[in-house]
């Protein structure tokens, strides 16, 4: 059993901590008796017999009969199941995904069901190329299915495929993938890296329209989901989700949900370091921490890119539970806090945050200016229960090397957004109003969506939007090491050093300001007090 | 010492060609251009007036011939030696007549009679007998050894060249009438579509001008205007550009104003009107990557030699079309733009003809250093 998480208090004694800046890592000295640490607990043990406790979760789901006595022959069987944006890194092989949807089909090819297809949820994100599903599901699945036509990816942006359930009494339309709302039975496969994943969104978004999306993903809705990763209460996001879901369970396809968790042991070595608290480090750890640091900083940060990129996490599984969507996910949450919840006292003035080279939305990709908005705004600002890490009107202050670079295959919306809507505005409501429908019905974003590797169009505004709420909330936002023409188009301040950040910082919260510095990784849910 | 003069020296020529290409504007302190003593020009004809300039601006196609990249198209159009500058705003001697020359060349003022036929129908700028009559070669006054140039204390012009300055208009505006007629003349194929305009230097900026005064923001598609750097961005906003971006920006802000789609470099659509102020192989590249099928590319910026891919060219039967100086008219037009814009603001500095190395450098960087048009002051050397 690994220990919990922890708070340290940085006192003299205290080692330099570690910070992701993108493709590499600095160590960061910070400001002894004002300053705190917040680390994730260790990785919890994984599940002894995973295809054991996959089968069972199978048998034996919740307030849901077993999944056998839900196929029978003749029927429609589809099975969805997360993208490539979870989990990250990718987990080595066999991959969560095939270990149950192998599960799943064991029992439906018991059961004479041959009319199953495997829909990848991608809501507006970017199809997956074939190497990505090969891994998600193993070789076996995707050569069974694919050549077939039984394994394909949700097209948000076709018509002819997508079929209304019906209306919330918000007058939000709930509109899906036409397979699923056709099929006798919808199986869905989730990987709960955070707690913000999983229930209702999954199918309300990973197999919805943009009309549908359209609804939930705005500036204001963002702005006002002030607990992304704790209490649904306090997040529009979820509760606009949540009526879609009431529409669903009444009005659509027989649902079975089945929901995992991992653990957070996230890089391999040479990598460990990484997972480590810096005081625990060994010698040989500095070692390597200074050997890949400094060997990073020589090599072309696209070769750095493809080393991060190739690397394959060895976390496991430590839940899987299977049923009806609001039981399992319940379930699914207590297991995802018991891995990633740490208590935590108070707001700080400062919030510290060491941006990685990986978002959700790069995988093998770009980390590109305005993922870097939306991983720190969006994502790690978020990672709290009960209340922001930083107090309202405090400083965020972030390491990145924020270079003007963009995938042009994967974020080709990106580079325009760049481009032409941060110089105009960088509030989301109001690019939301000007700019958002522009982006959304370009033929051409959509032709590439459909047909390539790309993003939708309106992608770039829902990254954004995701730290709406962040960047309403801080008081000022500094980015150390980027570049500083690409952090002030983002309406940051850049700062070459982080002792140069703090005294930018000053301005806002004074000369003695208390710190909180989020370790990334692991993945950690601050349930601030 | 009041004169510069363009000599033919084809070594000098070649230094000026070399230091030019690793420094635009070194080609002054290397190459043929050199300060001479005054010399009093003879009269063509009695009807012909003096002029003493008081500021001649440098232009693009001035700093192409210092720096040795000018076509070898214009040799026989030019005669040397020769005082260069085209940009002229002089007092007529023995009159208080203050004014603007139209520098072409055209028949009337060459004697030939009759007129040719452009000449006949008022387009000066396409005269059919540009190389000959009673004047030695020359594209316009500032290439012609008989006339001189506005690079000097003394020039010569017919009166048919000369167009009064408004008492009211002071000497840094009206050097811009010149520069402006041009953008005057390129401005009337405006189509009221989308329209781009590659380059905000001096001649980008004033044809944004020009169109801006013609146009209806709200009923005419954008018009979007590249430039390099953050004062010509700035202006270009400040003249009317609905879209100010950089060079590598451009195919993809047309491509969303346009609702184009891309196969490989090429956008589907474009816009049907590109006006190319820079006159690069890359710049009319661009032109054609983003203009539209049928649509036109005009080149006002002039042009060496370049190097262009025209299967787009072929395949999507776009045009490209000179664009050259302008008509007597165009004056009058300029005269009012000028005016209305407040165009005098844009000669950033002025120098001394014995600094004309200095000046001539910073004409070659004048984006760069926050500039746009430079010119020579002859005022404060007057000997009268």
């Amino acid at each position: 059993m690994g220990r919990p998480g922890f708070v340290h208090e940085v006192d003299r004694s205290t080692p330099p901590v570690l910070f992701w800046r993108g493709e590499n890592f600095s160590l960061e000295k910070l400001p002894a008796g004002r300053s705190r640490v917040i680390y994730p607990p260790e990785p919890l043990p994984a599940l002894k017999d995973i295809d054991g406790a996959i089968r069972h979760a199978l048998l034996n789901p919740h307030d849901r009969d077993p999944l056998p006595a839900l196929l029978f022959p003749g029927m429609k069987l589809t099975i969805a199941f997360d993208d490539v944006s979870l989990p990250l890194p990718k987990m080595r092989r066999p991959d969560i995904r095939q270990r149950v949807i192998e599960a799943v089909l064991d029992l439906a090819a018991a059961a004479g069901v041959d009319d199953v297809h495997l829909i990848a949820a991608l809501g507006l994100h970017r199809r997956m190329h074939e190497y990505e599903l090969r891994h998600a599901l193993g070789d076996r699945i995707y050569d069974a299915f694919h050549p077939r036509g039984m394994l394909y990816q949700h097209d948000a942006e076709d018509p002819d495929n997508l079929s209304i359930i019906g209306t919330t009494d918000h007058g939000e339309v709930l509109e899906i993938n036409k397979r699923a709302a056709d099929s006798d039975l919808v199986v869905y496969v989730n990987i709960n890296s955070v707690s913000m994943d999983g229930g209702w969104k999954s199918i309300t978004t990973g197999l919805a329209s943009y009309k549908c999306l359209s609804h939930h993903h705005t500036g204001e809705t963002l702005q006002n989901t002030k607990s992304l990763m704790g209490d649904r209460k306090h997040s529009a996001l979820h509760t606009s989700i949540w009526r879609l879901g009431k529409v669903l369970e009444d009005h659509g396809p027989k649902l079975f949900q089945i929901e995992t968790t991992l653990n957070t042991d996230m890089f391999p070595d040479p990598y460990g370091f990484i997972n480590k608290r810096e005081w625990e480090w060994t010698a040989r750890d500095r070692a390597t921490f200074l050997g890949v640091s400094k060997g990073l900083a020589l090599m072309p940060v696209k070769a750095r890119r493809k080393m991060f990129f190739n690397i394959e996490s060895p976390h496991q599984m430590t839940s899987v539970q299977a049923g009806e969507t609001e039981a399992v996910h319940k379930i699914t949450l207590e297991h995802v806090y018991r891995q990633q919840l740490v208590t935590v006292e108070g707001q700080t003035d400062i919030l510290t945050l060491g941006i990685p080279y990986v978002c959700p939305y790069n995988p093998d990709g770009v980390m590109n200016p305005i993922l870097v908005m939306c991983m720190g705004l969006g994502y790690l600002f978020n990672m709290y229960r009960n209340k922001p890490l930083v107090r309202e009107g405090g400083v965020i202050i972030m390491t990145h090397p924020t270079y003007r670079d963009f995938n042009p295959v994967h974020h080709p919306s990106y580079i325009d957004f760049f481009e032409q809507v941060l110089p105009d505005t960088t509030d989301p409501v109001v690019m939301g109003q000007k700019w958002e429908k522009q982006f959304a019905e370009d033929e051409w974003y959509r032709h590439l969506y459909r047909t390539g590797n790309a993003y939708h169009g309106v992608h770039p505004f829902y990254a954004w939007y995701w730290g709406a709420h962040g960047q309403q909330h801080a008081g000022k936002v500094i980015i150390v090491g980027g570049d500083p023409a690409t952090v002030r188009r983002l309406g940051f301040t850049p700062a070459s050093t982080m002792d140069d950040a703090f005294e930018i910082a000053s301005d806002v919260v004074g000369r003695t300001p208390t710190v909180t510095h989020l370790h990334v990784p692991s993945l950690l849910v601050a349930d601030v007090q | 010492m009041s004169r510069l003069v363009f000599s033919r020296k084809p070594a000098r020529f070649a230094a000026a060609r070399l230091a030019g290409s690793l420094m635009p504007g070194r080609g002054a302190s290397v190459g043929p251009l050199s300060l001479e003593p005054d010399e009093t020009l003879p009269l063509p004809t009695r009807e012909w007036v003096r002029l003493n300039p008081r500021l001649a601006g440098i232009c693009g196609s001035d700093l192409a011939l210092v720096d040795g990249s000018a076509a070898a198209y214009f040799d026989p159009l030019v005669s040397y030696p020769f005082t260069p500058g085209h940009e002229v705003v002089a007092d007529v001697e023995g009159t208080d007549r203050r004014v603007v020359v139209v520098p072409v060349l055209s028949c009337i003022t060459r004697g030939i009679t009759p007129v040719c036929h452009a000449c006949e129908h008022g387009a000066i700028h396409l005269c059919e007998r540009v190389a000959f009559g009673h004047l030695e070669p020359g594209l316009q006054t500032g290439f012609c050894a008989d006339t001189g140039g506005g690079w000097s204390r003394e020039m010569i012009a017919h009166p048919s060249q000369l167009v009064d300055v408004p008492d009211d208009m002071d000497d840094e505006a009206a050097v811009l009438i010149e520069p402006t007629a041009c953008a005057v003349h390129a401005a009337q194929r405006y189509t009221g579509k989308e329209t781009v305009i590659i380059g905000a230097g001096t001649l980008g900026l004033l044809t944004l001008a020009a169109i801006t005064a013609t146009r209806d923001r709200d009923r005419t598609g954008p018009v979007i205007v590249t430039a390099r750097y953050a004062e010509q961005k700035r202006l270009a906003k400040e003249l009317g550009a609905d879209i100010v971006c950089a060079t590598d920006e451009l195919p993809r802000w047309v491509r969303s104003a346009t609702s184009s789609l891309v196969f490989g470099d090429q956008l589907t659509c474009g816009a049907p009107h590109v006006i190319d102020c820079v006159g690069s192989s890359d710049s009319l590249q661009q032109a054609l990557q983003v203009v539209a099928p049928g649509g036109e590319v005009q080149v006002v910026g002039m042009p060496g030699n370049v190097s262009l891919e025209l299967t787009s060219l072929w395949h999507r039967e776009t045009a490209i079309r000179g664009c050259y100086a302008y008509t007597r008219p165009d004056f009058d037009t300029a005269i009012d733009l000028v005016r209305r814009f407040d165009l005098g603001r844009m000669v950033s500095a002025t120098y001394s003809l014995k600094d004309y190395t200095d000046a001539i450098a910073h004409a070659a960087q004048a984006g760069r250093r926050g500039a746009v048009k430079i010119a020579f002051d002859m005022r404060d050397t007057r000997s009268n």
